[in-house]
């Protein structure tokens, strides 16, 4: 893991900042001055993850980048959100094309960028549905020839933006416009869908990781050693959306700490199809304590035909603890 | 329009002009809660304040912002029983913070240091006598005199600190450290004059404007124990009191002290340090209806100290105490059970409480309490006025501290009344509970347990039990506050504002929200990891 926590008994070094700890041991969100690459007055919900992902992921990809970076951006929320015409959130060259084209427009900057002798770094970023779904092809197209470009996956685990359809990265069970909870099997179904992160690492580019909204620091480390590194890279960001998870405004962050705690979003990091270091669970929790919170969970907990889908949760879960390594009773983070 | 490029009609606009803020229908605020330990502390001490200073290293301001309300903390972080540990919210979380620990590591590095206190201004020219040096009468002098009063304090004993003197035993608190924390509270300005017994307090008040009673409760209670022929009987407060004096109490071999109460472990452990072999406590109830506390039985235990429960003293005649059993009823009162048991003593020591020698009011009507002692109102004066009490003289829990705060208090209200006005306390804070912290942000830490000297060694000496922390481990324990309900600038709340809707103000200025944007998610109150925002509904 890159990230390593200091040891700092007051706080630990998993708050933002601290007033105790030396300047270089804070976060790039901690900064006075930092870049804001997502500004205010942006339309997302209260609460909103993505918003929230997508801002500390580009502040530190500015850092990395001495701010002097372009976006490509897929449809989605953090597009119609951050850019309806003539406004703009975003603090930094930042282009939309289609839904599908963002790793594509992206290759094409940075072959521009190339060409022109310019040192001009390339990101890409886009929702679930336009990563996983319907930019797939120009993703793996990208990882595929090694493009120089780091694509973010904001993963909210449905397509928001149009009103909370499934998508490949839809948890079972999980309940979306398009798998409503009825029937025998209510909600999105089990044994289907793309573990994209695994996908991305299949393709031996140099780095790939994923992350939360949950673990700032982790987060940051991440998107540092990524802008470190040229050829195609990819972080998998977990966001929890309010609105689509069914989730109050102030639990985003809350939720996605238990995706981590849970076992049931794996946080890791590697590269050339290796995973190479993995961030531990502080103190393991039962899913149950993941999807309760959440509405879109909630027909699981009705009566007793939820029990056998939150078991099969739990066998993911610990089958993903047991896969990564998620828990070390030696370590003490 | 003919600049703009194909298609395009508009400037480029920032989304700044949205103001986002109207969609709020709740607003975050930075609240300061009561911290559970500075709600708990009878001194009233703003532990939560100096903790943060001492957490930073800067130790001579957080002794400063310490000795605002107590000016003894070597003194109090030895004798306190820190009421404050046993609130901390970190006790639900590892163990509780060595606050006791950390305020004696100040103490101690003032005295080594020599920090005095700030110079008095100006005189107020009024003049205020306090009776009695104890605990409660030197921190009234000294509140008193950081207000600009002048102060004479008249002692019955030949020297200042009452029962930090002539109660706690030696290994508890160092005579030295006493002696030169009175000294820096004389240092102010204060007269003390001593062998100066006040006999009628109407006569001594002569010529001051107000005074301060804080006479303590020096008289041994009695039971009556019927005894025979060479029975050695004697009495906890006249023990405790000749170990300061030139010859040691003669206790012989074989020790019984009566009664369940810190004083009566006092002199079991002290006597074991005489040189008795065998110091035996009789009581009685059972040990969890002990009046003593817990850690100071384990202590005793520790050093052989033996306890007898469920007895009472029936009987004394040269070398032999006969006790009976007692059972407790449905009440939980001890009932006697008439079984006797013969127990060998060469002495007998009894701790059964102690009374307040109200003679110096006996004149003056209505100042006596039906609970014992003087009775006062809740601005701690009597009936007469211009006549405060307070510390062990008056109701309450009898404990160095308490008087500390007592004095304090008596002081604040001492100086409200000289100046013709009516001394009222800040409102309180709202309690910051467990349950408003998001302790996911903080790591486990291990509590600094204070070195104690193993009890063989403690046993025959009267060297100190409990050992200090040293720079490192004092930084350490501070560090483990949680800051309860006071910000303490981790950048939580200004990182996860999806809006950036919160201003950083710079250290030491917190944080402000910027209403423009702030769309009242409340993910800044869930994330801070010490409850210090308060989300409140906006007014519509």
């Amino acid at each position: 893991m890159v990230y390593t926590p200091v040891k700092f008994y007051q706080t630990g070094t998993h708050t933002i900042g601290n007033r105790l700890l030396p300047a270089e041991a804070r976060t790039v969100q901690s900064e006075p001055d930092r870049a804001n690459a997502l500004s205010c007055g942006h339309r997302a919900c209260q609460g909103c993850g993505e918003a929230l992902g997508a801002r500390y992921a580009v502040d530190a990809a500015m850092r990395a980048a001495g701010r002097d970076l372009i976006a490509a951006n897929a449809t989605g929320c953090l597009e119609v959100f951050s850019t309806p015409y003539p406004e703009t959130s975003w603090q930094i060259p930042w282009i939309h094309s289609l839904f599908g084209n963002a790793p594509a427009v992206a290759t094409g900057i940075a072959a521009a960028m190339k060409a022109k002798g310019r040192s001009t770094r390339v990101i890409a970023q886009g929702g679930d549905g336009g990563t996983t779904d319907i930019g797939f092809g120009c993703l793996s197209g990208m990882f595929e020839r090694n493009d120089d470009v780091l694509y973010m996956c904001y993963d909210n685990e449905a397509y928001m933006n149009t009103g909370v359809q499934r998508s490949s990265a839809t948890p079972p069970a999980a309940r979306t416009a398009t798998t409503p909870a009825i029937g025998k099997a209510p909600g999105n179904a089990f044994g289907q869908g793309k573990d994209v992160p695994r996908i991305a690492l299949a393709h031996e580019i140099p780095y790939v990781a994923t992350a939360t909204v949950a673990n700032l620091r982790d987060l940051e480390a991440k998107v540092t050693r990524a802008m470190s590194l040229h050829g195609a890279r990819y972080i998998h960001v977990l966001v929890p959306c309010p609105l689509g998870w069914g989730t109050a405004s102030h639990e985003t962050i809350k939720i996605a700490r238990l995706a981590m705690e849970t076992g049931l979003f794996p946080v890791f990091e590697g590269g050339h199809g290796e995973v190479t270091a993995v961030l531990k669970i502080r103190a393991k929790r039962p899913v149950e304590e993941y999807l309760q919170p959440q509405k879109r969970f909630a027909h699981l907990f009705r009566d007793e035909t939820g029990r056998a889908a939150i078991a099969h949760l739990q066998a993911i879960a610990d089958r993903n603890i047991a896969r990564y390594g998620l828990i070390d009773p030696a370590a003490e983070v | 329009m003919e600049n703009k490029p194909f298609a395009i009609t508009l400037d480029v606009g920032s989304s700044r002009a949205n103001h986002t803020g109207s969609w709020r229908s709740e607003r975050p605020v930075y609240a300061d809660h009561l911290p559970p330990c500075n709600g708990a502390c009878p001194a009233g001490e703003d532990i939560q304040g100096w903790l943060y200073l001492a957490e930073e290293g800067r130790y001579r301001e957080a002794f400063e912002k310490l000795t605002v309300d107590n000016p003894m903390p070597a003194v109090m972080g030895r004798v306190c029983y820190h009421p404050c540990e046993t609130a901390c919210n970190r006790g639900k979380l590892d163990r509780a913070v060595g606050i006791n620990a950390v305020e004696r590591f100040l103490g101690d590095e003032a005295i080594r240091r020599n920090w005095r206190f700030p110079k008095p201004p100006a005189s107020s020219g009024k003049r205020v006598l306090i009776v009695g040096a104890g605990p409660s009468g030197l921190a009234a002098a000294y509140h008193l005199a950081r207000r600009g009063h002048a102060v004479t304090i008249r002692d019955a004993g030949p020297m200042a600190g009452g029962m930090m003197r002539f109660g706690i035993p030696k290994y508890r608190l160092p005579r030295d450290v006493l002696d030169a924390e009175i000294a820096r509270i004389l240092d102010l300005g204060v007269t003390l004059e001593l062998n100066a017994k006040v006999d009628d307090i109407k006569d001594a008040m002569q010529g001051f404007d107000a005074a301060f009673l804080a006479i303590g409760a020096q008289l041994a209670k009695r039971a009556y124990v019927p005894a025979g022929e060479g029975a050695r009987i004697l009495d906890a407060v006249s023990v405790l009191r000749s170990m300061e004096g030139a010859e040691a109490p003669k206790l012989g071999r074989r020790v019984v002290i009566y009664g369940g109460g810190n004083t009566a472990i006092d002199v079991a452990r002290t006597a074991r340090r005489l040189g008795a072999e065998e110091a035996l406590i009789v009581y009685r109830r059972t040990r969890d209806r002990m009046p003593a506390h817990d850690f100071e039985v384990e202590e005793a235990l520790d050093e052989g100290v033996m306890m007898k429960w469920l007895s009472t003293i029936k009987h004394m005649e040269d070398g032999k105490i006969t006790v009976e059993r007692m059972q407790l009823d449905a009440k939980g009162f001890p009932q006697p059970t008439g079984t006797l048991e013969t127990l060998e003593a060469d002495s007998l020591v009894l701790a059964l409480g102690q009374d307040v020698d109200l003679g110096l009011i006996k004149d003056v009507p209505g100042l006596i309490s039906e609970r014992g002692g003087i009775a006062v109102d809740p601005g701690m004066m009597t009936q007469l006025p211009g006549l405060f009490a307070g510390g062990d003289a008056v109701p309450a829990e009898r404990t160095v501290t308490v008087a500390m705060g007592h004095g304090k208090k008596a002081a604040a209200n001492i100086d409200a009344w000289l100046k013709g006005e009516i001394f009222e306390n800040a409102p309180k804070h709202a309690d910051a509970v467990f349950e408003r912290l998001n302790t996911w942000y903080y790591t486990d830490a291990p509590h600094q347990v204070r070195a104690k000297l193993d009890a063989a060694r403690r046993v025959d000496s009267f060297a100190e039990v409990v050992q200090g922390l040293d720079a490192d481990t004092a930084l350490f324990e501070a560090r483990r506050c949680l800051s309860c309900g006071n910000c303490f600038e981790c950048d939580n709340c200004y990182g996860v504002c999806p809006d950036n809707a919160i201003v950083k103000l710079g250290t030491g200025n917190r944080y402000r929200i910027d209403t423009d944007f702030c769309k009242g998610c409340g993910l800044c109150a869930a994330e801070c990891p010490c409850g210090a925002i308060d989300m409140v509904p906006e007014q519509i």
